[in-house]
């Protein structure tokens, strides 16, 4: 089966600017991956060529082993922008017909009332884009991309106007996805998200990839913390396997010993990590 | 269905909401009432005169009127074109509006054609509605028919299309107000370019003549109005004729079926960049 996405050596330029400087990224049928960067790191623009909007200046980019851009590779993406509009005399339900003839899906209203349902706008399928707030257009934006049931759906700041409640059904609802076998990748700034339903990370800065892997990969050993009757005592270079040694010793010291805790970076401290070495 | 009959369809919808229309319908309502008073008004003072001799007093307020009106439809029917296709590519993509669609499979060519197909429609009807009611309103108001009914609206409607097409086209690459702002600079520069051609006629200025031919050459809409002119008065002769000719929508030549061919490779044209032009656009 090929990768829902793949990239080799993809590059984009804007006169002199690098936005991409030879991206090589691949993501499996079924994976949820989380792409993280500073602005102007080029998600965005790797987002927009994945999806066929922007043409790369250099390499290459496939989904499903259609090229980028193709009609078979579109008919394979779902697609949410981040800075996105409806027609604001359009009701959820019309927009979402409209989408339905375009992508060519046969779904009809089952499809439709399901996609509101699992965005949680079921009560509003009548209402007007106009007269919706902009976390409720996010989520429509949400059941929009998924029209037409994609094998890759590609999310940019897909939770940004939303509250927490929002960002927990789309966090359900990405877990969900990738139970389904659909391929995400959702660029983001919320690393606690990301690290919340990612199965991987890949972390831009300047238009390369400075870092990937797992949120357990790229998270790193901190040292260790005891925590004893003469309060917490830290072990900064202290590794798992040096725990058993290290509350052996304190107890034979006589100290008493009431709880051990392995220490590992964040997400979020991996990702200052890659920004900053960048 | 095609993707370019969905998104004509889409786009016609989206025309029928937009205020432009309102606003549009309201100045045509107020134009028509206005026509219609004038035409009564004139017309009554033409049977007042109850002239005597060679000069066809009817035929000449009548085809001076619907020529005002025919400017004015053209006018109108610009204002619509402008307003549903400024800012269809870069407008509707600076606004967020265009890329969802665009990554559905449909592809960009039917997009583009389904835009147009759809302003196409509604200014087409919109300038044939409107041209039919002023041809009415002068008829029952003066018992004055022009000599050719169809082919002046079919101008005015062909006209009114190719504003669309080259709007259409700018908006590929000009921001909706620099693109609006462009074609109307463009629809007054072939309007002008055609009253020079008219005085280049009366006064047998070769240059204002050759100006006049190579702005129809680039803006047909402008050779197509003046060719449904014509068509008012095409069998009136004599005196009357001369008059009708010197008045300010007399004059006008009629281009022949060349610019039939013409405007229709115009459009094949301006298609073909507007698809190559979005086609390497990056949204």
């Amino acid at each position: 089966m090929p990768a829902a996405l793949r990239c080799e050596s993809l590059a984009k330029r804007y006169g002199v600017t690098t936005a991409l400087g030879g991206v090589d990224l691949e993501v499996a049928p079924g994976e949820l991956l989380g792409l993280l960067g500073p602005n102007g790191a080029g998600k965005s623009t790797l987002t927009k060529i994945a999806c066929g909007l922007v043409r790369a200046s250099a390499g290459r980019a496939e989904v499903e082993g259609a090229p980028a851009g193709s009609a078979q590779a579109r008919a394979a993406i779902g697609y949410l922008a981040e800075l996105f509009r409806f027609p604001d005399w359009l009701t959820a339900d019309e927009l979402l017909t409209l989408h339905q003839e375009l992508a060519g899906s046969e779904g009809g209203a089952p499809e439709r009332g399901e996609l509101l349902d699992l965005v949680g706008l079921g009560d509003a399928s009548g209402t007007k884009v106009a007269a919706m707030s902009k976390g409720m257009q996010q989520r429509l934006g949400i059941a929009q991309a998924l029209v037409g049931s994609p094998r890759l759906l590609m999310l940019d700041e897909p939770t940004s106007a939303l509250d927490p409640v929002g960002r927990r059904v789309v966090r359900d609802l990405l877990r969900e996805l990738r139970d389904r076998g659909i391929a995400v990748v959702l660029s983001s700034h919320l690393l606690s998200e990301v690290e919340l339903v990612c199965d991987r990370v890949a972390i831009l800065v300047g238009g390369r990839i400075v870092a990937q892997g797992t949120p357990a990969q790229l998270a790193r050993p901190r040292g260790v913390e005891v925590e004893t009757d003469d309060g917490v005592r830290s072990f900064p270079d202290a590794e798992r396997e040096e725990v058993p040694g290290i509350v052996a010793e304190l107890v034979s010291a006589g100290t008493k010993v009431y709880g051990v805790r392995l220490l590992a970076s964040t997400l979020e401290d991996a990702y200052l990590e890659a920004v900053g070495a960048a | 269905m095609s993707g370019a009959l969905i998104v004509a369809r889409y786009a016609l919808r989206e025309a029928v909401r937009r205020r432009v229309i309102l606003v549009v319908m309201f100045l045509t309502v107020g134009f028509l009432a206005l026509y219609a008073l004038g035409c009564v008004v004139t017309f009554d003072q033409v049977s007042a005169i109850e002239a005597e001799g060679p000069l066809d007093d009817r035929v000449l307020a009548g085809s001076t009127l619907l020529g005002l009106s025919m400017f004015t439809i053209l006018f109108l029917g610009a204002v619509l074109a402008v307003f549903l296709t400024l800012g269809a590519v870069r407008g509707d993509a600076e606004r967020g509006l265009l890329q969802p669609l665009v990554v559905r499979p449909v592809g960009r060519t039917s997009l583009l054609l389904g835009r147009f197909a759809g302003a196409a429609a509604v200014c087409a009807l919109y300038v044939a509605l409107v041209y039919c009611a002023a041809v009415l309103i002068t008829g029952i108001a003066g018992d004055w028919w022009p000599d050719e009914a169809v082919s002046p609206g079919l101008g005015l409607v062909v006209g009114v299309v190719v504003i669309a097409a080259i709007s259409l086209l700018g908006s590929i690459f000009l921001s909706a107000t620099a693109n609006g702002i462009a074609v109307f600079m463009l629809f007054g520069a072939g309007l002008a370019a055609g009253l020079l051609g008219q005085i280049g006629d009366a006064l047998a200025v070769d240059t204002l003549q050759d100006v006049a031919t190579v702005s129809s050459w680039l803006l047909p809409f402008e050779a197509l109005y003046q060719t449904g002119l014509h068509g008012l008065t095409a069998d009136t002769s004599g005196i009357t004729g001369v008059i009708v000719e010197l008045g300010p929508f007399g004059g006008a030549q009629e281009a022949g079926f060349g610019l039939w061919v013409w405007t229709a490779a115009y459009l094949a044209l301006v298609g073909a960049g507007a698809r190559l032009g979005f086609s390497r656009r990056d949204l």
